[in-house]
C-alpha cells in the first residue's frame, strides 16, 4: 500500500434548508455535520452506518452531486469546493459512482453498449477506443462473451448482471476513486459476495481508491482495509477493519455488533442487548454527544452536554467517546 | 391423517404463464410440532413466498395449479371451500406478516382501528372491544397503548412493523407466517424485532414459519430449517444439526456464502445462476451448479431420510 492521501475531507458539513411552522422558521437538516478524514490512494474504506445517518449524503458530497455548507474537499491537492467547470469535468473523470439500485441507474432504452460509451461520447473519446474500452471494461467486470452483452438492453440482464454493467460504466474512464453506495443491499445474498469479490479485485488491480457505502457490517471484514462508521450526521469511530470488528470502542459500534447474527443454532435463545430509541433527529440534534439519549454508559453532566473530541485510543482506532478520555495515547 | 400439528404433504402451486406454466412450488413436504418455528430459507425466486400464499390462500389470479394437502391439526385444509377457509382458518388460525408490509398501513385509519379491524370484521365483536383488545396487543409487541391514536405515517420502520405484527397476532392464530419481517428495517431495528418475536415465542404456543434469504437471520429463531431451490425443499433438518453442517450441495454453497463477523473465513458465492421453473429438466434442479454432479443426477433426486428429521433431496445420500 501507499501513503499517499488521494481524498481528504477537513470539517465537511452538508445542511439541507427546510421551512418549518406557521411563520416559516427556517431550519436545518444537518446531514452531514463535521466529517474529517483522509484516504489513501488504494484502499477502500467502509462507511458504515444506518439509514438516516448521513452515509449517502457525504457520498454524494464527495462526487461533487451536492454542494457541500461548509468544509473543504481536497481530492489530489486539489481543494474541490471552489471547483470552475474544467476542473469539475476532470474530477468527474478521476472519479466512478455504483449506486444502490441498478436498474434505476441504467437508461432502459440504451443498449449496453451505448450505456457504456456515453461518457467517453461526453469526453471526446475516438469511436475505435470507445469500443476497445467497452470491450476491455466488459470482460473486466466478467460479462462474457463480450459480443452477446453490448447489443442488450439493461431490462435483458439479471440484477447482478446489471450490477456489472454499472461497474463496467464506474471504471471505464481509468478513475481514480469509485464510490459504491450499497451496491449489494438489493441483491440476493449469493450474488452480493460475488459482486463484492470483483469490486476488490478490481481495486487492487488498477489501485484504486473506493469508499464503500453500507448498512452491513458483515460484509466490510473482506472488502475494506478501513471501517469509519457513521451516527447522526458525524463519523464517530475509526479504525482497520480487523481490529475494529475485534476490539469495537464507541458503544454504538459495540451495539451494531452485537446485533448481527452469524448462523448458529444458539442463537434463538439468545436476547440481544439492543440500545432503546431510534436515531436522533437531525434538525435538532441532542445536545453533547449524539448517542448519548440512548447510551447505557452516557455520563451525566458529560455526555449530555459537551460534545466528545476524537480520541486515538490505540494507534490507528479513533473514536469520539468521553469513556476513552482518559485513554488518549 | 397426521399426528403433527401441522402437515404440508405435497403441496403444488403453479402459475399459468404465456411459455407454459411456472413451477413455483413443486411438491413440497414438511412438517411441524406446535410451538416449533420453521425457517424457510432460499434465493429469491425459489418458491418461498409462493409456499407462503398457497398456505394462507392468498392466491395470485393466474394459478394453473394448486393441489396437495395441508393438515393442521388433523385437518385436511385443501379440503375446504374458499368461503369455508375464509370463514374459519384465514387470519385467524393462519396469519401472515407480508413481505414489506410496513409500506400497506393505510395513511388515513388510525393504527389501532386497523389492528382492530379483523376482529370486527371476523368475528363479529363491537368496535368498543376491538379497541380494547388491540390496546392489549400494542403492549405485548412493544408499543405504547396510546399509539392506537395515532397514524402510520407518525411512526418510525420499527414501530411500523411492529404494528403489522400486532395485526397478526390479533385473532390468536396458532400460525404465523413471517415473510421477510425484517428486510426493510435497520440492523438494530431487526434485532429488536427478533427479540420480540422470541418473546413472543416463548411466551405463547404460537409456531411461526420464518421465511428469509438471510441465513444469519434464520438462526435467530428456527427450531427447524427448510432450505427451498427452484421450487423445491432440497434440505430439512433442525436447527442444530443444519446450521453445523449442511448437507446438500447447495446447502453448504449457500452457507458458505455467508459473511460472517465472528468466525475467520472468506465467503465464496455459488456460481451460475438458478434455472427457470418453466419446464425445469427431469433431473436434480442444481446439477448445473453443483461441484459434486455425477452422471446420475440427470435423474430425478429421490428424498433420502437420514433420521431424526433430516431429509435432503440429493443422489449422494442416496443408499
Amino acid at each position: 500500500m501507499n501513503n499517499e492521501a488521494l481524498l481528504v475531507l477537513k470539517d465537511l458539513r452538508k445542511w439541507y434548508r427546510i421551512k418549518r411552522g406557521f411563520f416559516g422558521r427556517t431550519e436545518y437538516i444537518r446531514a452531514v455535520d463535521g466529517v474529517s478524514f483522509s484516504l489513501n490512494k488504494g484502499e477502500a474504506i467502509s462507511l458504515v452506518g444506518e439509514s438516516g445517518s448521513g452515509k449517502t449524503t457525504l457520498g454524494r458530497t464527495i462526487l461533487g452531486l451536492e454542494k457541500p455548507t461548509s468544509g473543504e474537499i481536497i481530492f489530489e491537492g486539489k481543494d474541490l469546493t471552489s471547483l470552475d467547470s474544467k476542473t469539475l469535468a476532470w474530477y468527474r473523470r478521476e472519479t466512478g459512482f455504483v449506486q444502490q439500485d441498478p436498474f434505476g441507474a441504467l437508461p432502459p432504452f440504451m443498449t449496453i453498449m451505448r450505456i457504456l460509451e456515453e461518457p467517453m461520447i461526453i469526453n471526446k473519446v475516438s469511436k475505435k477506443e470507445r469500443r476497445e474500452r467497452v470491450y476491455r471494461a466488459l470482460s473486466e467486470v466478467r460479462l462474457t462473451p463480450v459480443e452477446d452483452f453490448v447489443k442488450k438492453y439493461p431490462h435483458m440482464l439479471s440484477g447482478g448482471q446489471q450490477q456489472r454493467v454499472v461497474i463496467a460504466r464506474a471504471i471505464i474512464l481509468n478513475p481514480k476513486l469509485i464510490i459504491a453506495d450499497e451496491p449489494v443491499s438489493m441483491l440476493d445474498a449469493s450474488v452480493r459476495i460475488e459482486i463484492l469479490t470483483l469490486l476488490r479485485e478490481l481495486q487492487r488491480r488498477h489501485n484504486l481508491s473506493i469508499i464503500y457505502i453500507t448498512h452491513d457490517l458483515s460484509t466490510t471484514r473482506y472488502f475494506s482495509e478501513w471501517i469509519y462508521v457513521m451516527y447522526a450526521g458525524k463519523i464517530i469511530e475509526k479504525s482497520r477493519t480487523k481490529e475494529l470488528l475485534k476490539n469495537p470502542l464507541h458503544p454504538y459500534t459495540k451495539a451494531l455488533l452485537q446485533a448481527i447474527p452469524d448462523p448458529d443454532a444458539k442463537n434463538r435463545f439468545v436476547f440481544r442487548e439492543i440500545p432503546p430509541g431510534e436515531p436522533p433527529s437531525l434538525v435538532n440534534p441532542p445536545k453533547g454527544c449524539r448517542f448519548n439519549p440512548r447510551c447505557v454508559f452516557a455520563i451525566k453532566g458529560l455526555c449530555d452536554e459537551k460534545e466528545p473530541p476524537e480520541i486515538e485510543v490505540e494507534k490507528d482506532h479513533l473514536t469520539s467517546c468521553w469513556l476513552y478520555a482518559d485513554s488518549k495515547k | 391423517m397426521s399426528s403433527e400439528f401441522l402437515e404440508v404433504k405435497d403441496l403444488y402451486m403453479y402459475y399459468r404463464t404465456r411459455m407454459g406454466p411456472l413451477q413455483a412450488v413443486d411438491g413440497v413436504s414438511f412438517t411441524m410440532k406446535q410451538g416449533e418455528t420453521l425457517a424457510l430459507i432460499g434465493e429469491s425466486g425459489c418458491g418461498k413466498s409462493s409456499l407462503a400464499k398457497a398456505m394462507i390462500r392468498l392466491l395470485p389470479r393466474n394459478v394453473e395449479v394448486f393441489r396437495g394437502h395441508i393438515y393442521l391439526d388433523g385437518e385436511d385444509l385443501m379440503e375446504m371451500s374458499e368461503d369455508q377457509f375464509r370463514k374459519t382458518v384465514q387470519w385467524q388460525r393462519i396469519s401472515m406478516v407480508a413481505q414489506a408490509a410496513l409500506n400497506s398501513l393505510n395513511p388515513v385509519i388510525k393504527v389501532g382501528e386497523q389492528v382492530a379491524e379483523p376482529l370486527i370484521v371476523h368475528k363479529e365483536v363491537d368496535k368498543k372491544t376491538a379497541l380494547e383488545k388491540a390496546r392489549e396487543v400494542f403492549s405485548l409487541v412493544g408499543i405504547p397503548e396510546t399509539f392506537v391514536d395515532r397514524y402510520s405515517f407518525e411512526l418510525s420502520g420499527g414501530m411500523r412493523q411492529r404494528t403489522i405484527i400486532a395485526m397478526a397476532l390479533i385473532m390468536n392464530p396458532e400460525i404465523i407466517i413471517l415473510d421477510e419481517p425484517t428486510s426493510a428495517l435497520d440492523v438494530l431495528t431487526q434485532a429488536n424485532i427478533m427479540n420480540l418475536l422470541k418473546k413472543i415465542r416463548n411466551e405463547s404456543n404460537i409456531s411461526f414459519i420464518l421465511i428469509t434469504h438471510d441465513v444469519g437471520l434464520s438462526s435467530e429463531l428456527a427450531d427447524k430449517v427448510a432450505v427451498m431451490y427452484a421450487g423445491q425443499i432440497v434440505e430439512l433438518g433442525d436447527a442444530e444439526s443444519f446450521y453445523s453442517s449442511p448437507l446438500h450441495p447447495y446447502s453448504q454453497k449457500l452457507m458458505a456464502s455467508v459473511p460472517t463477523l465472528r468466525q475467520d473465513k472468506t465467503p465464496e458465492y455459488i456460481p451460475g445462476a438458478p434455472l427457470s421453473l418453466i419446464n425445469p429438466p427431469e433431473g436434480c434442479r442444481f446439477a448445473d451448479r453443483c461441484a459434486s454432479r455425477m452422471d446420475i443426477c440427470s435423474k430425478k433426486p429421490p428424498l433420502v431420510d437420514l433420521g431424526e428429521g433430516r431429509v435432503v433431496r440429493c443422489w449422494l445420500y442416496a443408499k
